[in-house]
């Protein structure tokens, strides 16, 4: 038999439909095995517990961004995060910062899906396309494969100092998207996309404190994304060209 | 009334193909339960076959071989007209994906990686390392937010409205508004996936219940071979997360506990490449004859990939690598894998055509809640990432000429009917007394898992239908903990098990009658394929008194009669 540990999950609640409730932490007291996750205890809580309780979760393996959460104050998805990886029997869930709540670890991610839009996140190109594949160097997939990796759990985006004291900044994981497209070898964008970003709202905004680095669950480095950006900015205005 | 041209259900890949299609000449409404992003597509890991022929093993790949590799596959069930519009439409969506910006693995010439699969001939499966469902549901994403798809996410979609063979439109449930909205379409298309979570075991996504089958099968749409469930030979012990086919592509062996590449013993051939169904069959029989190895989460058999050295792994399937560490704490550049098969896809759904239409007018469906039929009793991998895509955009074009050729009004009133009744149906779950949710599903789910699983045989399959009947009468009486719809996840999760059980019923009615052994259906007591008798597809449509009412329909057989399946 698998020994089962207690634990208590203080759990952020507060419902945007009844602002005048305000916000507190819950707690709740379980019983689990070595090795669960933070959203299967979150899973067992709502079914057995407390019904009422609100969190985002699809693909319980990491993979579709569903999940990110503020835990025991680092940020992180609860379906990667082991319960007993913490040397403590309380764990503490937070929503994402820097994002409205709905509804208790349910965030409002208008804003981040515009900023995402805002730098025309798709290949743009002005040579017709080829029979068959456009030809790609192992090494041009290479550049791009970090960016690639991205998730858009918006982690980076909780964690952006610069997003919560400036609302307007566009954010690194736009910012890693854009890259991800300057980058590729396929791609044809013209060069006005990066005056758009040339500013406090885009990549001269950013502390590089590379707080979204240390949040991101799949080891993308969007400040990288952003010194990219910069050179090529500084490049455009060099040499009329980006690339 | 909130109405658009066409309603498209589910935003994965084969929901967002359609829409690309249609968005520029109609007003599209896409609904998605959750963020299109996060649907379960951006899951799928090893590949999408094609036959490029980009491998230097596989000059002479074609199209034709791709469709004999497929239908064989299907131990001969699947509709071969279909499997040669998908086959030879495969290369063409593979370089449009690829145009509009996918990231595909590159070979040294500049060209699309390939890796060998399961049951194919040639290694014809593209990818992008281990991550192919990550990046082709992002191109789509981004091509549809090129587009200006209309999007309403997380809105869940709880009754399709049909009357007089016509569908009319939907009742969606707008979670974050907490509103039950009603919606009229000309078309309405379903792309809502697979039902994994009738299942205890299974690789699949929370998110995929289902439902979408069960919502059709309740407004009278048939489905098509229900009993075909495909078990996934490598889904990680305990979490049962997708250990991705390409680990054995790549080389990986599969080993007992007497340290032996048992698969000689089934599949001498293809060895750990044999095609999904034989290979779960293998694993499963190896551990009940006492060769796998113990686990407090279960018993075991070791997926090595070891001798494949830390480059390959790290540049192939590093996310599998991830997976390994992060949710068993093991490397598995230095340790075997842990595995077990799984439930891990749906070739029954939604019976269509190869046009993506039902028997209803104005409905219909594709991707994994649909059956075309081009999967027959078993998939190949790296087959169904191509049918959402092909089909998804064969879908588009079936739609538009539909909307061309006729002159289609939807009406309100079976809307508003159905809206009244829906609002009954949550109001009695809000009002009622008996369980919550979660203890229904768990009995379902642990009842599909025990007595409708790899191997089958009637007396076990006896007891799951007793069991289901008990569950429906349980769910009856079915409450949630909250009246507020605002966010309510248990609510959402109430009005889905109800579908969930008729999902549950169709598959195990198919299984019970079929009295033969195909693809992923094996029956002990019956072991052998029946051509005479069973080479027909299962029709489900709802009784009278309430059980699944059962017909036949001829398979489509073009080139290739059914022949003995070796590999």
């Amino acid at each position: 038999m698998i020994k089962e540990t207690a634990y208590t999950f203080k759990i952020l609640r507060y419902d945007a439909k009844k602002p005048d409730e305000g916000a507190r932490f819950q707690s709740y007291q379980i019983r689990v095995i070595p090795g669960l996750t933070i959203l299967a205890v979150l899973i067992r809580i709502r079914d057995e517990i407390d019904g009422t309780l609100s969190f985002r979760s699809s693909c319980r393996s990491a993979v579709c961004g569903s999940c990110a959460m503020v835990i025991n104050g680092k940020i992180d998805l609860a379906c990667r995060t082991q319960v007993a990886s913490f040397g403590t029997n309380t764990i503490i869930l937070e929503p994402l910062p820097n994002f409205e709540i709905i509804k208790d670890l349910v965030v409002d991610m208008t804003p981040f899906w515009q900023m995402y839009e805002k730098v025309r996140p798709y290949l743009i190109r002005k040579t017709p396309d080829p029979e068959k594949e456009i030809t790609q160097s192992e090494e041009e997939r290479k550049r791009i494969d970090q960016f690639v990796n991205c998730i858009l759990c918006a982690s980076c985006y909780g964690a952006c100092p610069v997003l919560a004291r400036n609302p307007d900044y566009i954010g690194p994981a736009a910012m890693a998207k854009l890259e991800r497209f300057v980058l590729d070898s396929r791609d044809e964008r013209p060069g006005d996309i990066l005056d758009e970003i040339n500013n406090e709202n885009g990549v001269w905004g950013c502390d590089t404190v590379f707080r979204c680095i240390d949040a991101c669950p799949k080891d993308v480095r969007p400040t990288d994304s952003i010194v990219g950006l910069r050179k090529a900015i500084l490049k455009k205005k060099l040499f009329g060209k980006y690339r | 009334m909130l109405e658009h041209d066409v309603i498209i259900v589910g935003g994965g890949l084969s929901g967002l193909r359609a829409a690309v299609g249609l968005c520029e000449r109609y007003n599209v409404g896409l609904l998605s339960k959750v963020h299109p992003i996060r649907s379960h597509s951006i899951a799928a890991q090893g590949g999408i076959n094609a036959s490029l022929a980009n491998h230097p093993d596989a000059k002479d790949d074609s199209w034709e071989k791709h469709t004999f590799d497929t239908v064989k596959g299907s131990d001969y069930l699947a509709d071969q007209n279909a499997v040669e519009i998908m086959c030879k439409q495969a290369p063409i969506i593979v370089y449009e994906m690829e145009h509009w910006g996918c990231p595909f693995s590159r070979f040294p010439d500049g060209s699309i990686a390939q890796r060998p699969f399961g049951g194919a001939g040639y290694p014809r499966t593209c990818y992008s390392a281990d991550i192919t469902g990550h990046v082709l549901l992002n191109t789509l994403y981004e091509r549809a937010v090129s587009k200006g798809v209309k999007v309403y996410s997380e809105w869940y979609v709880i009754a399709l409205v049909t009357d007089n063979g016509q569908c009319h439109g939907v009742i969606a449930f707008d979670l974050i508004n907490g509103a039950i909205v009603p919606m009229k379409s000309k078309v309405t298309l379903f792309a809502t996936g697979g039902y994994g979570r009738v299942y205890q075991y299974s690789t699949n996504a929370l998110i995929n219940t289902g439902s979408g089958i069960g919502i059709a099968y309740a407004a009278g749409v048939p489905t098509k071979d229900m009993e075909f469930v495909q078990f996934h030979p490598t889904g990680l012990i305990g979490t049962n997360i997708l250990m991705t086919e390409a680990c054995r592509g790549e080389g990986g062996y599969l080993i007992n506990n007497k340290n032996e590449r048992f698969m000689e013993k089934y599949a001498p051939k293809a060895m750990e490449l044999a095609p999904r169904d034989i290979v779960s069959r293998s694993i499963q029989t190896e551990i009940d004859e006492g060769r796998g190895f113990e686990h407090p989460l279960g018993k075991y058999i070791k997926l090595d990939i070891r001798h494949l050295g830390a480059q390959k792994i790290l540049e192939k399937l590093p996310g599998i690598r991830n997976i390994c560490i992060d949710f068993l704490g093991i490397d598995p550049i230095y340790e075997p894998i842990p595995i077990m098969p799984c439930q891990h896809y749906s070739m029954g759904g939604i019976d269509t055509n190869e046009k993506a239409e039902t028997e209803i007018k104005g409905f219909y469906a594709v991707g994994e809640c649909a059956c075309v039929s081009v999967h027959g009793a078993n998939r190949l991998g790296g087959n169904s990432l191509l049918d959402t895509i092909v089909f998804g955009k064969l879908s588009s074009i079936a739609i538009d000429e539909f909307l061309k050729g006729n002159n289609v009004t939807p009406q309100e009133n079976p809307i508003k009917n159905r809206l009244s009744a829906m609002e009954e149906t949550v109001k009695r779950i809000v009002n009622n007394t008996g369980e919550r949710p979660f203890s229904i599903h768990a009995d379902l789910s642990k009842n599909m898992s025990a007595n409708v699983g790899i191997f089958r045989k009637k007396d076990e399959l006896e007891t799951a239908i007793e069991n289901i009947l008990k569950i429906k009468d349980r769910y009856k009486n079915v409450r949630v903990s909250s009246s507020d719809p605002h966010m309510n996840y248990e609510l959402l999760n109430a009005i889905e098990l109800g579908y969930m059980i008729e999902v549950a019923h169709t598959i195990a009615i198919g299984a019970y009658l079929r009295e033969e052994s195909r693809g992923s259906h094996s029956r002990r007591d019956f072991p052998a394929r029946d051509d005479a008798n069973w080479l027909k597809h299962t029709i489900a449509r709802p009784g009278a008194d309430g059980s699944p009412e059962i017909s036949f329909k001829d398979v489509i057989i073009t080139r290739y009669q059914p022949m003995e399946r070796k590999y």
